[in-house]
């Protein structure tokens, strides 16, 4: 055990473990939350590349995550808000006016099903016979 | 049509076949509440979903005929695959792997294939309730072989050797074992098969748990020199990929062996159910992961469990296989018997007493770990309870 919790120490000092964090289902808290999947294409700058726009973006506390990605897009940000109007207003005032950002779609989340590898549907009961050979 | 009715009596056989001793608990515990069982024989988890998805899939699509009497052909080649890529054995899937329904099928036809009245089966016992009313339901006759305790319940080749008359015909081996988690060693099984030969004698070898190894891997007994000609071996997929509600498993033998065994699954079952087909075969290809998944649960179950029944002074050897404890209860004064039952009355937990194993299971209980952690503590707390009123 204490090799383990030694690991885990050596781990989370090398930032190879980044967080730890709890998959929530906020429908059943009662909480509220907004949340969208935004594409935003991005003129790279010299040097820097994505780099300089993704960090910037990240930065925001409504930011969930950032990836660069191939395909249409270049960056795909998830925005947490607690409600419409307030998502709303962040990407067209914070994300969309960034200096390199072109364009951006949003995509709003409408249910969970997975996350995280966690699912959001009831998984299998039990239903084996009480005693069997 | 007044007239009373006179039937003649069913079969002596049938009648003579004692029902398993799991039986009774099974009704107990099944009419009351808030039991936690340690009395099941089968995983907790469900069939991994791919493997669903292709059964699923395949209905959907129409699948629902007749397959070869020997099973999918794609399904035998994926198990003559596996077994040579694990185990170093070769089984032609044209001719030497029959598909059945469950190592349950297999044994019987296996027995049927080997007996003639009267002839005698070794088995290593305690062991899986089936072993003995195959035998008898086949016209042969089971001789237990009482393995012990300090032994970790491996049978050796010199105390088949004592058992052994002119009358035996074959060995039937069940390691990892069922109730004992006992499994063998390689240089076991070398010895064992070594005296076979000598006697002429056929190895019957039931691997259902050979994944459920948890230290070191498992040694096929056919992949041992000399073993493969004498040896039919059973293996399915109910244990390593919980899919026991499938009835889906193998049997393998040299092709003359196996053929007799095609003959009479050919007229008693035809085939194993073509959507289990389907879906043991994308068990074998895809669901790797999943198994070593569950195995690592069920190792991290089996410390948890044996630790806690040998803090109750219940001594309980570290079982290699399976995933049964197989604790004595011989320092609580009571029968196997005794302890189960007023365990399940008096604390809900359900365990399965030793003497429904056969001999060498008295003073000793069955605890399955195929099932959660939480459960388990659950059950430990209560017999916790159990144990220390019994010391009052």
């Amino acid at each position: 055990m204490q090799d383990v919790e030694k690991t885990v120490r050596d781990y989370e000092q090398r930032g190879v473990i980044k967080t730890y964090y709890t998959v929530i289902d906020w429908e059943k808290t009662g909480c509220e939350k907004v949340v969208a999947f935004i594409d935003v294409k991005v003129t790279p700058a010299r040097d820097v590349g994505f780099d300089a726009v993704a960090c910037r973006i990240a930065r925001f506390a409504q930011v969930q995550s950032v990836w660069l990605v191939s395909g249409g897009s270049d960056l795909r940000v998830v925005v947490e808000a607690p409600n419409l109007r307030e998502l709303a207003t962040f990407v067209a005032e914070k994300l969309a006016t960034i200096d390199g950002v072109t364009g951006t779609t949003s995509h709003f989340l409408l249910k969970r099903y997975k996350e995280d590898g966690a699912l959001f549907f009831d998984s299998e009961q039990d239903q084996r016979l009480v005693v069997s050979p | 049509m007044s007239q009373s009715l006179s039937l003649k009596p069913l079969s002596k056989t049938a009648l003579e076949v004692p029902f398993s001793g799991i039986r009774r608990f099974f009704d107990i515990a099944a009419s009351m509440q808030d039991v936690v069982s340690l009395g099941v024989g089968e995983p907790d988890f469900v069939t991994p979903w791919s493997v669903r998805e292709a059964a699923i899939y395949s209905l959907e699509r129409g699948q629902t005929t007749y397959t070869s009497n020997y099973g999918l052909l794609e399904l035998r080649k994926e198990i003559s695959r596996y077994l040579n890529k694990r185990y170093k054995v070769e089984y032609n899937p044209e001719g030497e792997i029959l598909v059945t329904v469950g190592v349950s099928e297999g044994l019987d036809l296996a027995m049927r294939v080997l007996l003639n009245p009267g002839d005698e089966v070794l088995i290593p016992e305690p062991c899986y309730v089936s072993y003995r009313p195959c035998v008898s339901l086949a016209g042969g006759v089971p001789i237990g072989v009482e393995t012990r305790s300090d032994a970790k319940f491996a049978v050796t080749a010199e105390q088949l050797k004592a058992a052994c008359t002119e009358r035996t015909k074959a060995i039937l081996l069940g390691y990892p074992s069922n109730p004992t988690g006992a499994i063998l060693t390689r240089e076991q099984i070398v010895e064992i098969i070594t005296f076979a030969r000598e006697r002429g004698l056929y190895v019957i070898s039931d691997e259902i748990y050979d994944r459920l190894t948890y230290e070191g891997i498992h040694t096929c007994v056919a992949s041992v020199p000399g073993a493969r000609e004498i040896t039919i071996l059973l293996n399915g997929f109910s244990k390593a990929h919980a899919m026991t509600g499938w009835r889906i498993a193998y049997a393998c033998a040299p092709e003359h062996i196996l053929k007799m065994m095609m003959k009479i699954h050919s007229y008693t079952m035809l085939c194993a159910p073509i959507t289990g087909q389907i879906a043991a075969v994308e068990a074998l290809k895809h669901a790797e992961r999943e198994v070593e998944e569950m195995v690592a649960h069920y190792r991290q179950r089996r410390r948890l469990i044996v630790d806690g029944l040998n803090k109750l002074g219940l001594t309980c050897h570290m079982p290699l296989g399976a995933f049964y404890a197989f604790p004595s209860i011989e320092s609580t004064g009571l029968t196997a018997e005794q302890f189960a039952e007023r365990l399940l009355l008096e604390e809900r937990v359900a365990v399965v007493p030793g003497t429904a194993f056969g001999a060498g299971g008295d003073r000793h209980i069955r605890c399955s770990y195929a099932t959660s952690v939480e459960k388990l503590e659950l059950a430990l707390a209560r017999m916790r309870t159990f144990v220390d009123k019994l010391h009052k």
